[in-house]
């Protein structure tokens, strides 16, 4: 074989002491940076048009983004529509999935939501309609309500946090739950403060 | 020929004044895309016809746009491509619904990855038929976003001049890039008065130009205190025509210059702060430079990962300064501990005044210089036989000028072509780099030419490479561009066999191609010159047979087969620790 070139080998060459970590971030050596992964609720304002969410999703997948829920609705403005992504990432991901996002053509804006927004999930239960009066019940303790009943079945309608809705179907459990729709969380700030171009 | 415009003689002077530059009002969408791509700037256009685009070629027919039919959709977006690269403005590429369309993808997805200004315009079956499987239709707004800035789908005719107008301006606003337009037989052939307003960006895309002062201001501090500062120039330097003000800063404060792989030419190979580029098969001392600096402006760059190497081994003692335009690439893979989000040349001019002295790096560039001579970028001439590649571009790069375009496939001859041709000039080098994809080449060459048809074109492709796309002859043919394509033949996908050499015991398989057709017959079908080379003594008498022929040739040159890339950083390895040879590799 042919092709070689002149010059020390691999182990005679000078070597840098220093180090990153697999995000790309120089390690200091006393205090070892890495990131867990949290969970981050996006907002984003974007054109109400067709294709968006498939743009904005394809985004998601395309970039390998542990996506948990993502809801979509029109807002008072007729032009624009608005989500809420539930991201769980480290840190720098959580910091590119905004990027990313904000890169989009149709989207207007993209903002991390406080911990303390409110956020809320809606969840419709089946479950056997032979025990309506303990059916009720439960749903009470969840402040839920019962929207639907026939001789076999009763839908619940629970409105809440992930946490609620999560306790809420393992009590109804015990009914035999034949099916369960949850719409994944919305969101908004607590306080005045609202999601608009140039904040 | 290209397709001059036939203008229909009836200029009717108009009852009150003859406008020279008054044009007919539109009465078709289609007549209001080809008014779009006028009013766009746009001069070439690299397409193939097909139902679904019919009304749009069929305004083209009045129009002052070059149209170059290509023999291949794919060689359409390549050349679109090509064409953006060299003259910096979006190339345009046409193609019927379906088939057209899904040809067109690979050049969009290269110039996606590469960042270069170019617009797609797709035919699509009539609205009434979209989604419902009909002849010749394809979800192509589907297929493509993803590898876009944005696709559009025209709804209306009306509005279908302003849908590629936005395009346009689009793929050429901020960090550059491919958008397509789709657009349904019937928007285009439907009636319309509606003029195309000037092609704006839409109101979403923002694009910050200049870098906040004071954290400019922090960077050049950082930069001018550091012991082992290097710049690494990318892309974007050339993209932002920022290669003047980079030549004038780093000769300023006298620091030494890489440039990645895109970014060749943007600072002079044979400037003695040049360490030419670093990467997976750049030179041992730019990757020894980068693995040992202390403080690393890095602009217009991504920190793809065959620059990195692994990212935990790459620059490991630098503070990192990263000028970029597009805020998405701040620590997307290199963590930046300066983040200047801004347009190259302007923030390299704050940089600029901001730096408080010239940085007493003596020392640092005595270093540099010894690994200059450490790990020269020579190979190995033991008789002339066989034909050694890296003599072939060497010879061509002494005999040519300076602003000389050199286009490429991918594999060995790309890597060739990049470390033993010296650049000098920005937009002379073009290649597929992001994407590596085979078969660019041959259709490059050609949008390179029409770009800048003063210039000299020579494009050095593989024989993989070349087979791929050599339908595009008969394209270089016809417009009787005048390009010298030099296939370095070595019977095989050769990069291929050189990983399998290396990291696969030597199993080759379905990396040899000993069914090769003789090149330089087949240009001659073709109607272009052929010639074939074997021996070093003939080299630079058929260079120069080749470039005195007005039109293409290919010269195929039989070279050593068994010759190798070097230097190397495996994929993922650590750039400091490149092999020189074979049995390097196993060190490592
Ligand atoms: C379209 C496409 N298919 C496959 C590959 C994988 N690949 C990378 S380099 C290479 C070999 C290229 O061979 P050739 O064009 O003959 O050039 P050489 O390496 O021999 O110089 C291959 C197959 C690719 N980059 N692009």
């Amino acid at each position: 074989m042919t092709g070689g070139m002149p010059g020390p080998s691999p182990h005679d060459r000078m070597h840098p002491k220093g180090r990153r970590n697999k995000q790309g971030i120089r390690i200091d050596p006393e205090a070892e940076v890495t990131h867990e992964p949290r969970q981050a609720v996006l907002s984003a304002l974007v054109k109400h048009k067709p294709g968006v969410l498939s743009e904005v999703s394809a985004l998601f997948s395309r970039r390998q983004f542990n996506i948990e829920s993502l809801t979509v609705g029109p807002t008072v403005d007729d032009d624009t529509a608005r989500m809420t992504i539930l991201i769980e990432e480290p840190e720098p991901g959580i910091d590119q999935a905004k990027k990313q996002l904000r890169k989009l053509v149709p989207v207007i804006e993209v903002t991390e939501l406080d911990p303390t927004a409110v956020r809320r999930e809606l969840a419709l239960i089946k479950v056997g309609g032979e025990k309506p009066d303990d059916v009720n019940a439960v749903a009470e303790m969840y402040d839920g309500q019962a929207v639907d009943a026939s001789t076999d079945s009763v839908t619940v309608e629970i409105t809440g946090s992930k946490q609620k809705i999560d306790a809420a179907v393992e009590a109804f459990k015990q009914f035999d739950v034949q099916e369960v729709v949850r719409t994944g969380a919305a969101a908004l700030e607590r306080g005045p403060k609202t999601l608009e171009k140039h904040d | 020929m290209s397709e001059h415009a036939k203008v229909p003689a009836d200029e009717e002077a108009s009852e009150e004044e003859s406008d020279e530059s008054e044009q007919a009002p539109v009465t078709t969408g289609a007549q209001s895309v080809v008014r779009a791509l006028e009013n766009a700037g746009a001069e070439y256009i690299f397409g193939v016809q097909g139902g679904a685009i019919m009304p749009v070629y069929d305004a083209l027919y009045d129009s002052d746009l070059n149209h170059v039919t290509m023999a291949h959709e794919q060689g359409a977006s390549h050349a679109a491509d090509a064409y953006g690269i060299v003259t910096g403005k979006p190339g345009v590429c046409f193609a019927t619904s379906g088939p057209g369309a899904t040809n067109l993808v690979t050049g969009i997805a290269d110039a996606n990855m590469d960042s270069d200004p170019m617009i797609a315009l797709t035919g699509q079956v009539p609205t009434e038929f979209v989604g419902n499987d009909a002849f010749q239709e394809t979800d192509t707004v589907g297929i493509t976003q993803p590898v876009t800035k944005e696709s559009y789908f025209a709804a209306d005719s009306d509005t279908v001049g302003d849908n590629v107008g936005e395009a346009f301006a689009l793929a050429d606003a901020g960090r550059q890039g491919p958008t397509l337009v789709d657009l349904p037989k019937d928007i285009t052939q439907g009636e319309t008065d509606v003029e195309p307003s000037e092609p704006t960006t839409p109101d979403t895309y923002e694009v910050q130009e200049e870098a906040d002062d004071a954290a400019v201001q922090e960077a050049a501090e950082a930069l001018a205190a550091a012991d082992r500062p290097v710049i690494l120039s990318g892309g974007g330097v050339i993209k932002a025509d920022a290669s003047s003000a980079l030549r004038e800063f780093a000769m300023e404060y006298e620091i030494p210059v890489i440039t990645t792989m895109p970014g060749i030419g943007s600072f002079p190979e044979d400037h003695e702060l040049s360490l030419e580029w670093a990467g997976m098969h750049g030179t041992g001392y730019a990757n020894m430079a980068i693995s040992n600096t202390d403080c690393l402006l890095a602009i217009g760059t991504r920190f793809d990962d065959r620059l990195t190497g692994g990212v935990d081994s790459f620059a490991p003692d630098a503070e990192v300064i990263h000028v970029d335009i597009d805020p998405a690439e701040i620590s997307k893979n290199i963590y930046a501990d300066y983040p200047l989000i801004g347009d190259a040349r302007k923030v390299l001019r704050q940089l600029f005044d901001a730096m408080p002295r010239v940085p007493d790096v003596d020392e640092w560039r005595e270093q540099c210089q010894t690994w200059k001579d450490e790990y020269p970028m020579t190979y190995d001439t033991p008789d002339d036989e066989p034909l050694k590649p890296q003599y072939v571009v060497e010879k061509f790069s002494d005999m040519t000028p300076d602003d000389t375009i050199v286009c490429t496939g991918v594999g060995q001859h790309q890597m060739w072509a990049s470390q033993f041709w010296e650049y000098t000039e920005p937009r002379t080098w073009v290649s597929s780099h992001g994407l590596g994809t085979m078969g660019y080449g041959v259709p490059a060459a050609i949008g390179a030419k029409l770009a800048a048809p003063d210039q000299e074109v020579v494009c050095f492709d593989g024989d993989g490479s070349f087979l791929m796309t050599v339908q595009g002859l008969s394209v270089a043919v016809r417009e009787q561009l005048d390009i010298t394509y030099v296939v370095l033949n070595n019977e095989a996908v050769g990069m291929v066999r050189q990983w399998q050499d290396g990291f696969y015991e030597g199993r080759r398989m379905a990396s040899e191609y000993p069914w090769i057709p003789q090149f330089d017959k087949l240009a001659e079908a073709f109607g272009a010159r052929g010639f074939r080379l074997e021996a070093q003594e003939d080299v630079e008498e058929t260079i120069e047979a080749a470039r005195e022929y007005d039109g293409p040739s290919v010269i195929d040159a039989h070279i050593d087969p068994g010759e190798n890339v070097f230097p190397m950083v495996p994929s993922g390895g650590d750039n400091g620790r490149f092999a020189l040879q074979e049995d390097h590799l196993e060190e490592l």
